[in-house]
C-alpha cells in the first residue's frame, strides 16, 4: 500500500524535518516496515553532502565481526576521498551503519560515487548540495529520533512509509531513492510497476546501476536518465505516464522543485493542498491535516496529471 | 417549470410530496426494473432496534483527540440517549467516521473527512462541511450525504439507494458498481466513472473523464459538461422531457440547478451489447459467472 508525502515552502525555510515526521506518522497505517525522508536544506555553495550506509541494520545481529568490517569499509571510503583530493569538512556517524559527510571537491561527483560503491557493502544514499536522504526501518518517530530530524530545516521534502510487497524489508529497498548519480534528485512512489524488468534491462543497457529489486528504484533511475539527457522534470514526469506501465503515483524532488505524476487510471491516491506559500501532498488527507489543522481546500489530482512546483 | 418551495411542499400530502420529489418510483432503462416506494410502509425504513431520536435534541462531539472507533461509538451512545442531531467538530481527515448508522439521524461534520466517510449507512442525513477522501458513502442503502467541497475517488461505490451529493469535484471511478440511488456532482468527475454501474442515476454538472460508463449494465448517467470519452458499451441516448423534469427537480433540491437549465445535459446509458448471459448454456454461464 505505502504512504507518500511531500511539501514545499515557497520563498522560505521551515522546519521540514518535524513537519514531514508529523505527516509520515499520520500515514504509518499505510506502511509500518520502513520510513524514509529526502529533505532539502539550503543548498551549499561549494560543498556536497553525502549520506551513505556501510551495512544493513540486520547485519548488526550477525556477529561482532561486522563492527570491524564496517570500520574497514569506512576506512576504504575515506581512502578514496584522499585519493581524489576530496576535503572532508565534517563527518558524522549518525548510527552504527549510517554516515553523513560534508565534502568539498572539484570534478565529477558521479565518478566519485561509482568508486565508493565499488566497495562491497557500501551504498550511497544521497549526494548533492542540498539533499539529505535518510531511511531506516521503523516508524517516522523512531527514524526521526535516531537521525535527529526534528532539527532539520529546509525548503522542501518528500517522505515515504513502506509496506513491503515486492522486495525485502531492509534499508536497501526502502524509499526514497536517490537518482544515482544525478545530484539532489530523489523519488518516492506508491504503486506497482508492471514493466519493471523490461525497463530495468533497458536502463542497465544504458549503464545505470540498480542496488535493489524494488520496482520503485526504476523511477529514480528513469528520472536520472531523462534529466541527464537534458529533459526538464515536467517533461520526464509526463513521459513516464506512458512509458511506465502499472498503477503508480510518485513524487520527485530536485534541488529547487517538487513534482508529481499519476498513472492513466489514477489508481493510487494523492491529496493535494495548494496554498500561496505552501504546497502539501500526501496519500491521505489526514497527513496534510497533521501540519495544517485549520480548514483548507484540498483535491485529488486526476489521471495522467503532472504538476511541478518551485521553491 | 414551477419549482417547489417549502410552503408548497408543506401543503401536500405525504404521497404527493414523495411523488413531487421524484421518490415514488425509479424507472430504469433495463428490462423491467421498477422499485416502488410506499410512503405508508414505515417498517421498511426503521430497523426494530433503532433508537428513537429527537431531531430537535442537538449535541456536539469534539473529534480532535478521539480515534475513529471512539467517535463512532460516541455517536451510537448519543443516539441511545435520544439525540437526533449530532455535530462532529475537528474531524481532521480521519477515516471511517459516521459509518454504519442504520437509523434516522442528522449528522453534521464541521470539517473534512478521510476514507470511507459515512459508508454503509441506511437512513441518516449527513452533511459534511469540508472535503471527503476515497469511498465516501460506499454501500449506502438510504439517506442523504451532502458534501460542500471536493471528494476523492470511488465516490459512492456500490451504493444501493439514497442521495449522495458532492458540491465540488470528485476523483476517478465515481459510482463504480452502483446498484441504485442517485449520485450528484456539482463539478467534474474523473476517469472510469460509472464503471460496471448496475442501477441508479448519476448526475455530473461538469466534465467527465475517460471511459465514462465503461461496462455498465444499466442505470443512467447525465453529464452537463464535456465527456472525454465513453467506455465500452456506454452509449448516448436522447434526453427526454421526463429526464429533464427529474433532473431539474433533483438539482433544484440541492441548489445545484444551473442557470442555463438542463437541456444541455448528455444522457448516457448501457448499449446492452455485453448482455449475453441469458443466451448462454448453463455450463457456459457457470464459467463466466
Amino acid at each position: 500500500m505505502c504512504g507518500i508525502a511531500g511539501l514545499i515552502h515557497r520563498g522560505k525555510v521551515s522546519g521540514v524535518g518535524a513537519e514531514m515526521t508529523a505527516m509520515l506518522m499520520a500515514l504509518k497505517h499505510r506502511g509500518p516496515d520502513s520510513t524514509g525522508y529526502a529533505i532539502y536544506g539550503e543548498p551549499q555553495a561549494q560543498d556536497y553532502i553525502m549520506r551513505l550506509k556501510v551495512a544493513e541494520r540486520e547485519d548488526l545481529h550477525r556477529g561482532s565481526r561486522i563492527f570491524s568490517i564496517m570500520q574497514e569499509r569506512i576506512r576504504l571510503v575515506e581512502e578514496i576521498f584522499s585519493d581524489h583530493a576530496v576535503v572532508v569538512r565534517s563527518r558524522d556517524r549518525v548510527t552504527e551503519y549510517a554516515l553523513r559527510y560534508v565534502l568539498s571537491l572539484d570534478g565529477d561527483t558521479g565518478h566519485l560515487a561509482r568508486m565508493i560503491e565499488e566497495i562491497e557493502g557500501v551504498e550511497i544514499l544521497s549526494l548533492g548540495n542540498g539533499l539529505e536522504l535518510i531511511k531506516d526501518l521503523g516508524d517516522a518517530e523512531e527514524v526521526s529520533a535516531d537521525y535527529k530530524l526534528g532539527e532539520f530545516s529546509g525548503t522542501h521534502a518528500i517522505g515515504h512509509t513502506r509496506m513491503a510487497t515486492e522486495s525485502d524489508v531492509d534499508i536497501r529497498s526502502a524509499h526514497p531513492y536517490w537518482a544515482f548519480p544525478y545530484n539532489d534528485v530523489s523519488v518516492v512512489h506508491n504503486g506497482q510497476i508492471t514493466n519493471y524488468w523490461i525497463m530495468r534491462r533497458e536502463m542497465e543497457r544504458k549503464g545505470h546501476r540498480f542496488v535493489s529489486n524494488c520496482d520503485s528504484e526504476l523511477l529514480a533511475v528513469y528520472t536520472a536518465d531523462n534529466l541527464s539527457s537534458g529533459e526538464t522534470l515536467e517533461e520526464s514526469l509526463a513521459k513516464s505516464i506512458h512509458e511506465i506501465d502499472g498503477v503508480f503515483t510518485y513524487l520527485v524532488a530536485t534541488r529547487d522543485e517538487l513534482g508529481m505524476a499519476k498513472d492513466i487510471m489514477a489508481a493510487k491516491p494523492l491529496v493535494l493542498y495548494e496554498g500561496d506559500d505552501l504546497i502539501a501532498l500526501a496519500s491521505e488527507e489526514v497527513a496534510i491535516r497533521a501540519i495544517l489543522p485549520q480548514e483548507i481546500d484540498t483535491y485529488d489530482p486526476y489521471d495522467e496529471e503532472v504538476r511541478v512546483w518551485s521553491t | 417549470m414551477e419549482y417547489l418551495n417549502d410552503s408548497k411542499l408543506a401543503s401536500l400530502t405525504q404521497e404527493e410530496r414523495a411523488e413531487a420529489l421524484g421518490m415514488t418510483s425509479e424507472h430504469l432503462t433495463g428490462r423491467s426494473m421498477t422499485i416502488e416506494f410506499d410512503p405508508d410502509e414505515k417498517t421498511r425504513f426503521v430497523y426494530p432496534w433503532s433508537p428513537d431520536v429527537d431531531f430537535n435534541k442537538r449535541t456536539q462531539i469534539n473529534a480532535d483527540n478521539l480515534n475513529a472507533t471512539e467517535v463512532n461509538h460516541r455517536i451510537r451512545e448519543l443516539m441511545e440517549e435520544g439525540y437526533g442531531s449530532i455535530v462532529i467538530s475537528n474531524p481532521r481527515g480521519k477515516h471511517a467516521l459516521g459509518v454504519g448508522v442504520l437509523s434516522r439521524l442528522n449528522l453534521i461534520f464541521e470539517g473534512s473527512l478521510g476514507y470511507f466517510a459515512a459508508g454503509l449507512i441506511d437512513g441518516p442525513n449527513v452533511r459534511i462541511n469540508g472535503r471527503v477522501g476515497w469511498s465516501c458513502g460506499e454501500n449506502m442503502m438510504s439517506g442523504t450525504i451532502i458534501i460542500e467541497k471536493n471528494a476523492g475517488s470511488t465516490f459512492g461505490a456500490a451504493i444501493r439507494g439514497g442521495d449522495l451529493i458532492c458540491k465540488g469535484s470528485v476523483g476517478s471511478r465515481t459510482g463504480i458498481d452502483m446498484k441504485g440511488g442517485t449520485i450528484i456532482v456539482g463539478g467534474n468527475t474523473g476517469a472510469l466513472s460509472g464503471f460496471m454501474m448496475q442501477r441508479g442515476r448519476m448526475i455530473v454538472c461538469g466534465n467527465a473523464g475517460k471511459n465514462l460508463g465503461d461496462s455498465m449494465y444499466d442505470g443512467t448517467i447525465y453529464i452537463g459538461g464535456a465527456i472525454h470519452s465513453l467506455g465500452v458499451d456506454a452509449v448516448e441516448a436522447p434526453l427526454t422531457e421526463p429526464d429533464a423534469s427529474w433532473l431539474r427537480r433533483k438539482l433544484h433540491m440541492y441548489g445545484l440547478l444551473p442557470s442555463a437549465g438542463v437541456s444541455h445535459f448528455t444522457k448516457v446509458v448501457a448499449g446492452k451489447q455485453l448482455w449475453n448471459y441469458d443466451n448462454l448454456e448453463p455450463s457456459e454461464k457457470k464459467l463466466i459467472l
